[in-house]
C-alpha cells in the first residue's frame, strides 16, 4: 500500500493544554498514529476525555497540534490549512445549524460560502434534504426540528461541497435508538458513495457496526487497532460452549476438543456439565469441527454455540475499566 | 475570483444571515427598534418637563435626541456581544471555520450586520423624534453628519464588543458584564441631562468620559450648537478605542475553540 492510497495519516500526534495558572498541563494526545485508507471508516473508540475530540480537532484544522504531523489527503493540516478546508466535512457534537433558518436555508448558506452560484447552492440543498428525508421539512425553521432530524440536517450541512473525507465526532451520541438507527443507515449510505470517514464513539457497538478498522483511544494513547475481529482475536477469541448431559461422557467430550484449543486449555464445569473451549479466531469451522469430533467420540451434546466476544470484553481487557463510563470526566478542550 | 473579493462574498453571506436571524427573532426586534422608542417617549414626556435645558433651539426634545441616539448605538452593541458569545459556546463558529472561508468573514459579517442594525435603529429613533417635537437646526448635511457620526461610534463600541463576546463567550456573563460598563457610562453623560445638575465628583467624571464627547458632538452636529473640542475628542477616543480592541478582538477569535 502507498500512501496515496491513505486518506489520513497521523505521525506521533501529541497536544499539550498548558491550563491557566498553576494547574497541571494537561496531555490531551500522548503520540498516535493513524491511517486510514481511502474509501473506508475508522472508528475512533475510547471514553470520554481520550483524546478523540482533540485528534478531530487538530485534523480538521481547528488546533494546532504540540508536536507531530498529520495530514488528509497528503496535505499537512498546519502547512496546508487551507488546502485541508477544501477536502474536509465535519459534524462535531456542537452544531452548525442557525435555528432561525429553514433546513433549507441552512443548506444553501454553506454552499454559498463553499462559494457556489445561487442556483447551484440551492439545487444542492434540495438535492441533500431529499437525501436526508427532510424534504418536507425543509422550509420549516430548524427551531421545530427534532434531535435526530437536526443531527441530519448537520450532518447533510457537511456534505455540501462534496468531501473527500468527513470528520464525525460521536454523531449519535444524546440520539433516542430509533434516530441513532436512521443515523447508520444515511452512514452507510455515504460510505457506499466513496466518502473516507473518520468517526468517533464511545459506543462499542456503532464502532462495530460501522467501522472498517478500529482504533481505540484512552488516555492520550492509541492502545488497540485493527478490524473489529482481529481487536476481539485480541481477547483470546472465539468461545465454543456445549454441555455433556451425560455426566460419564465428559472426560470423553474434552478429550476429543482438547487440541483444538487456541488460548488455554477447555474449561470443563463438571456441576453445569459444561465444556467451553477458546478457538481463536477459527469462528464457525471449529464450530463444525466440534461437531464432527464429538460425534466421531460418541458424545452427545446440546446447546452447542459459539459465543463472540463483544468489543466490551476486549477494551475491559485492553484498559482495565468499561468503555462507556458513567462519570463526568470530562473531554478536553471540548 | 481574487481573495478579497471572497472574503466580500464570505462577508456578505453571513451579513445577510446575521439579519435574517435578527429579524426573525422578535425579542431583538424590540430591542433594537420598540426599546429607543419607549426611552423617547419617556424622556420627553416622562422626565423632560424636570429637566433645564436652556439655550437649545426647540428645548429639551432637541437636547434629548442625540442622547438618545448616542445611548442606543452603545446599547445596540451589547447584541454583538451577546450573539458572538452564542456562536462560540455552541460550537458554529468552529464550524465555520472548517469551511474554506475567509476566516475574517466571521468577524466582518457580524459588524456588518450590527451596523445596519444599527442604522435601521437611528432612522427609527430620528422618525419617532420627528413625531413628537424634534427638529435638525443644522442642515442637511450636518444631519447626516451626525448619523455618520453615531454609526462609526456605534461600530467601534460593536469592536470592543466582538472582543467581550468572545472572550467571555456565556450569554448571561455578557449581559451582566454590558449592563457594568454601558448603564454607568450612557447615564453618567450628557445623553439624558445636562451635567451641570450633577454633584462635582460625579460631573467632573461625566464631562471628561467618552461618551459625553460624542453625543456632545452629535448634538452640535444636529443643532448647530457650539462643536468646542468634542468632535476631535470623540475621534480620538474611537480610534483609540479601534487601537486597543481590534487586535484583541482578532486575539481571542484566533483563539476560540
Amino acid at each position: 500500500m502507498t500512501s496515496a492510497d491513505l486518506a489520513i495519516v497521523v505521525e506521533d500526534l501529541k497536544k499539550t493544554f498548558t491550563a491557566r495558572r498553576k494547574s497541571a498541563p494537561v496531555e490531551a494526545l500522548r503520540g498516535i498514529d493513524l491511517a486510514v485508507n481511502k474509501g473506508t471508516v475508522l472508528g475512533v473508540l475510547g471514553p470520554n476525555g481520550a483524546g478523540k475530540t482533540t485528534a478531530v480537532r487538530i485534523l480538521t484544522t481547528l488546533l494546532q497540534p504540540t508536536s507531530g504531523r498529520a495530514f488528509v489527503q497528503g496535505r499537512d493540516v498546519v502547512k496546508e490549512a487551507a488546502k485541508v478546508r477544501e477536502l474536509i466535512g465535519l459534524t462535531s457534537q456542537a452544531t452548525a445549524i442557525v435555528d432561525e433558518l429553514t433546513g433549507r436555508e441552512n443548506l444553501e448558506m454553506m454552499g454559498r460560502l463553499h462559494h457556489m452560484p445561487r442556483a447551484t447552492a440551492l439545487a444542492r440543498a434540495d438535492e441533500l434534504l431529499v437525501q436526508f428525508d427532510l424534504a418536507d421539512a425543509g422550509d420549516r425553521t430548524a427551531k421545530t426540528y427534532s434531535g435526530g432530524m437536526l443531527r441530519r440536517l448537520d450532518l447533510a450541512a457537511s456534505l455540501v461541497s462534496h468531501p473527500d473525507v468527513l470528520f464525525l465526532d460521536e454523531p449519535t451520541t444524546g440520539l433516542d435508538p430509533r434516530s441513532r438507527l436512521a443515523m447508520w443507515e444515511v452512514i452507510r449510505a455515504l460510505v457506499a458513495s466513496g466518502t473516507t470517514l473518520l468517526l468517533t464513539t464511545q459506543y462499542l457497538d456503532e464502532a462495530d457496526e460501522l467501522a472498517d478498522e478500529i482504533a481505540v483511544i484512552d488516555h492520550g494513547l492509541v492502545i488497540a487497532a485493527g478490524t473489529s475481529d482481529e481487536l476481539k482475536g485480541r481477547v483470546g477469541g472465539d468461545i465454543i460452549e456445549f454441555t455433556v448431559p451425560d455426566r460419564e461422557q465428559l472426560a470423553a467430550a474434552r478429550r476429543a476438543v482438547e487440541s483444538m484449543a487456541d488460548g488455554g486449555p477447555p474449561v470443563v464445569d463438571d456441576a453445569a456439565g459444561r465444556v467451553s473451549v477458546r478457538v481463536g479466531s477459527a469462528g464457525s469451522e471449529a464450530l463444525v469441527e466440534t461437531v464432527r469430533r464429538l460425534d466421531a467420540a460418541g458424545v452427545t451434546s446440546a446447546g452447542l454455540a459459539l459465543r463472540r466476544p463483544s468489543l466490551d470484553d476486549v477494551f475491559l481487557a485492553l484498559t482495565g475499566h468499561a468503555a462507556e463510563q458513567t462519570e463526568q470526566s470530562e473531554e478536553v478542550a471540548s | 475570483m481574487s481573495s478579497i473579493a471572497w472574503a466580500a462574498s464570505d462577508t456578505w453571506v453571513l451579513t445577510k444571515r446575521n439579519l435574517t436571524i435578527w429579524a426573525r427573532v422578535p425579542a431583538y426586534l424590540v430591542f433594537t427598534v420598540v426599546q429607543p422608542t419607549i426611552f423617547t417617549l419617556l424622556f420627553r414626556y416622562v422626565f423632560g418637563g424636570a429637566i433645564p435645558t436652556k439655550g437649545f433651539p426647540g428645548g429639551y426634545v432637541d437636547y434629548l435626541l442625540p442622547g438618545v441616539i448616542g445611548q442606543t448605538a452603545a446599547f445596540a452593541t451589547m447584541g454583538t456581544a451577546i450573539a458572538l458569545a452564542i456562536e462560540a459556546q455552541k460550537g458554529v463558529i468552529d464550524r465555520l471555520r472548517v469551511m474554506p472561508i475567509a476566516r475574517s468573514a466571521v468577524l466582518t459579517g457580524r459588524l456588518a450586520a450590527d451596523g445596519i442594525r444599527m442604522l435601521i435603529t437611528v432612522l427609527v429613533i430620528v422618525g419617532v423624534g420627528y413625531a413628537v417635537g424634534f427638529r435638525f437646526h443644522n442642515g442637511v448635511g450636518s444631519a447626516v453628519a451626525m448619523i455618520v457620526l453615531a454609526e462609526a461610534f456605534g461600530l467601534t463600541l460593536c469592536v470592543v464588543s466582538l472582543f467581550i463576546g468572545l472572550a467571555l463567550r456565556q450569554e448571561e456573563a455578557v449581559q451582566a458584564f454590558g449592563m457594568i460598563w454601558l448603564f454607568p457610562l450612557t447615564f453618567v453623560s450628557s445623553a439624558f441631562v445636562p451635567v451641570a445638575t450633577m454633584p462635582g465628583w460625579l460631573r467632573a467624571f461625566a464631562v471628561n468620559q467618552p461618551i459625553t464627547h460624542v453625543i456632545n458632538a452629535l448634538r452640535s452636529l444636529a443643532l448647530g450648537t457650539p462643536m468646542g473640542d468634542n468632535l476631535w475628542l470623540s475621534l480620538v477616543w474611537m480610534l483609540g478605542a479601534l487601537a486597543v480592541f481590534m487586535p484583541l478582538a482578532v486575539r481571542v477569535y484566533k483563539r476560540v475553540s
